[in-house]
């Protein structure tokens, strides 16, 4: 985090660093408990280039409500830094006042309540008011997306992804980078991409055999905007092979690959780019350590690990944004580049507050058109929830209490385990669940619900192994999911602890005893990365088991305590 | 996140494997360096050594090393069985001090590359590679 007063003493190259965030203004505004879509768009247009950055939509189409994390722990270097910090803390570090706008859209206290007042956020038809506006003020703004964008809801997987093609070209990007639209099969990308009206961009998407780069992606585009030569170089989610199935896209090969991040920025700037943009899904920690360890990056765009941050992170002399997930918010980027360089920046994290924002005629038809074959299973009432539902936070979400139950009540096992992925709109109290509210949060192509045993040993295995994606005190080792969310059993974890230390006190909760290692527990889960997982699809299993309690009962979580914090 | 025990030793992720392997090394790490540098100090430095962070499959593991000046470069998965990989040997008129090939890793570990310079001097380094069950991805 850097306090705007941090701003003005960053320094690059001869002239100093002007920058501003237009987050202030309708933080104010909140106060007096007024917003218009003026407001909410006003910028006072900067420099000579614009960038607007959209990132993990996840498939949201229309506008929903989604409840930021009230956990969300860095280590090592990144403890207690942004976006490591939430509630009253993050408000305070951004001067944003309780029950305001802004903190309804950044932090999660008062989240339902909040929501009756301030009502839905996000919908690619406001999404494209919102860039319409700012092309009005730079006509040759680039849009960007960060990826994750064609996954996430009951028409994107029942449409392999066309939906949110079809929708987001209408938005007319620049480029895009990827993430779960690999989860589509590497021939479905292919067949997708091929035909895309702008550029499929990853500089890590390399062909596994031949351990070169893959053919179907460039690694970066050239632009020319105001008069200003830019380069932007994607970056797709490293991590691909490993935190989702390898055998859906054996094809390629991902990684961070710094050092040809590093090849390319030399290379661009060789062509002459005075503006270097990195279109990333690393995830925001990562990025950050990237960005002290690539020099030339200007600006890097941040997506993956779903983190809004109303001010860009600066790392010498590149400033990192992020721009939240399920189209909540628009990054507007203005920069000033003059005789080669990035001079200074302006920035605003626009909250796509959907009442207020006008949603844009002509996208709204073309996405009630990819909805429109789908609507009586889309609407269908499958129960209510006495809660609010959401998932996010490191350890866990009524969401996933809820699937974790589902799979335990369904599968009759003793442990269940539901994946750490941060992507799922929330359900407030009192609402009805809807089919499409459960694709919401299971949707996607590897989502059958397996039924297995394994010791005791085995899960607390699987267990340091999440967790050492989470908080391994290197970012480079980050997967950028939360842990493992487990239904039947709690545990303690420590997290300063190095891998193979943190999890203690695994304790079966219908019994009260400790699980032993030598035992075998029956377990359900699901998102196996496994080739061949057999089982029912999570979302019937999810959907069975909300039919026979018919009001789902939220409580509050304890079975996980969390140490070293 | 289902893993059977057979799938999980053929990635070589099993728990008591990962425990056991490192000790029942027949040949250690300190015994392969001691071979290849005939006890001469190894400074760090020198030798690039390009590996994935987190390997995507465990049993193919691409590593590239490059030592401008090198004669010869060895390669050693520390954490394996046996940690000896391969020692590239560059001749008068080699093009360039460079190669990479593909490696299998039993478990989470460092590589170590250690190149003996023309002199006879020796530098390394090291990378750890995480081989990890992952599966939980945001």
């Amino acid at each position: 985090m850097i306090s705007r007063r941090d701003f003005l003493q960053v320094s690059m190259a001869a002239s100093a660093l002007v920058g501003a965030s237009g987050f202030g203004n309708w933080g104010r505004l909140a106060a007096q408990q007024k917003l218009t879509q003026d407001q909410l768009l006003d910028f006072d247009t900067y420099g000579n280039v614009s960038l607007i950055h959209v990132t993990d939509i996840h498939g949201q189409l229309k506008p929903i409500h989604f409840r930021e994390p009230s956990v969300n722990l860095g280590v090592g270097d990144a403890k207690g830094q942004m976006p490591h910090i939430t509630g009253a803390d993050f408000r305070k570090a951004y001067g944003i006042a309780d029950g305001s706008p802004s903190a309804y859209a950044l932090t999660y206290d008062d989240f339902s309540a909040l929501a009756q007042g301030y009502g839905r956020v996000g919908g690619l038809d406001r999404m494209a008011t919102v860039i319409n506006s700012i092309r009005a003020s730079r006509p040759d703004a680039l849009l960007l997306d960060g990826g994750d964008t064609w996954h996430g809801s009951y028409t994107c997987y029942h449409t392999e992804g066309q939906d949110m093609v079809n929708v987001m070209n209408t938005l007319k990007p620049d480029a895009m980078t990827f993430h779960w639209e690999f989860t589509l099969g590497g021939d479905r990308v292919r067949e997708i991409v091929q035909d895309l009206p702008f550029v499929a961009l990853g500089q890590n998407v390399f062909d596994a055999e031949w351990d070169e780069p893959a053919e179907d992606f460039a690694p970066y585009k050239m632009f020319e905007r105001g008069g200003v030569k830019i380069a932007v170089i994607g970056q797709a989610f490293p991590y691909m092979p490993i935190a989702n199935p390898r055998w859906m896209f054996p094809e390629y090969s991902f990684g961070i690959r710094d050092e040809n991040m590093q090849a390319m920025v030399d290379e661009v700037r060789g062509k002459g780019a005075e503006l270097v943009v990195c279109l990333s899904h690393n995830g925001f920690d990562v990025d950050k350590k990237m960005a002290g360890r690539v020099t030339g990056l200007d600006v890097i765009l941040s997506g993956h690990t779903h983190d809004a941050l109303p001010e860009p992170v600066v790392v010498g002399d590149t400033i990192i944004i992020a721009s939240g997930s399920n189209g909540k918010f628009v990054s507007r980027v203005d920069l000033d580049v003059r005789d080669g360089r990035m001079m200074g920046f302006r920035h605003k994290l626009i909250p796509v507050f959907s009442d207020v924002i006008e949603p844009d005629a002509e996208v709204t038809a073309v996405i009630d058109a990819q909805r429109a074959p789908y609507m009586d299973q889309l609407s269908e009432v499958i129960g209510q929830t006495d809660g609010l539902l959401y998932r996010r936070g490191n350890f866990n979400g009524t969401w996933d209490d809820l699937i974790c139950d589902a799979l335990i009540s369904e599968r009759e096992a003793d442990i269940s385990m539901s994946p750490g992925v941060r992507w799922g709109p929330s359900v407030l109290p009192g609402a009805d669940i809807t089919r499409e509210d459960i694709f919401n949060v299971t949707s996607m192509t590897y989502g059958k619900a397996y039924r297995s045993e394994m010791t005791g040993e085995f899960i607390q295995v699987i267990l340091e192994d999440v967790a050492d994606n989470l908080f391994n005190t290197d970012p480079y080792y980050q997967q950028g999911g939360d842990m493992v969310r487990i239904g039947g059993m709690g545990y303690k974890i420590d997290v300063s602890k190095p891998q193979g230390e943190r999890i203690t006190e695994m304790t079966l909760l219908k019994t009260g005893e400790l699980i032993d290692a030598s035992k075998t527990y029956i377990v359900a889960g699901w998102a196996s990365v496994n080739e061949g997982t057999e089982g029912p699809q999570i979302w019937d299993v999810v959907e069975d088991y909300i039919r026979k309690e018919g009001t789902v009962k939220v409580s509050e979580n304890n079975s996980v305590k969390v140490v070293g914090t | 996140m289902e893993f059977t025990r057979r799938d999980t030793l053929a990635l070589g992720l099993g728990a008591a494997a990962l425990a056991v392997l490192p000790i029942s090394a027949y040949a250690t790490t300190e015994a392969a360096t001691l071979a290849f540098t005939g006890g001469a100090d190894v400074a760090e430095g020198g030798v690039d050594l390009t590996a994935p962070e987190i390997a995507e499959n465990g049993n193919t593991v691409p590593v590239s090393v490059a030592a401008p000046g090198a004669v010869a470069i060895m390669i050693l998965a520390t954490g394996n069985p046996d940690p000896n990989v391969v020692t590239f040997n560059f001749g008068a008129l080699s093009a360039s001090t460079a190669a990479s090939t593909r490696i299998r890793l039993a478990g989470t570990q460092d590589v170590v590359a250690i190149a003996k310079m023309a002199d006879g001097s020796f530098t390394k380094a090291s990378k750890q590679v995480k081989v990890t069950i992952g599966g939980c991805g945001g």
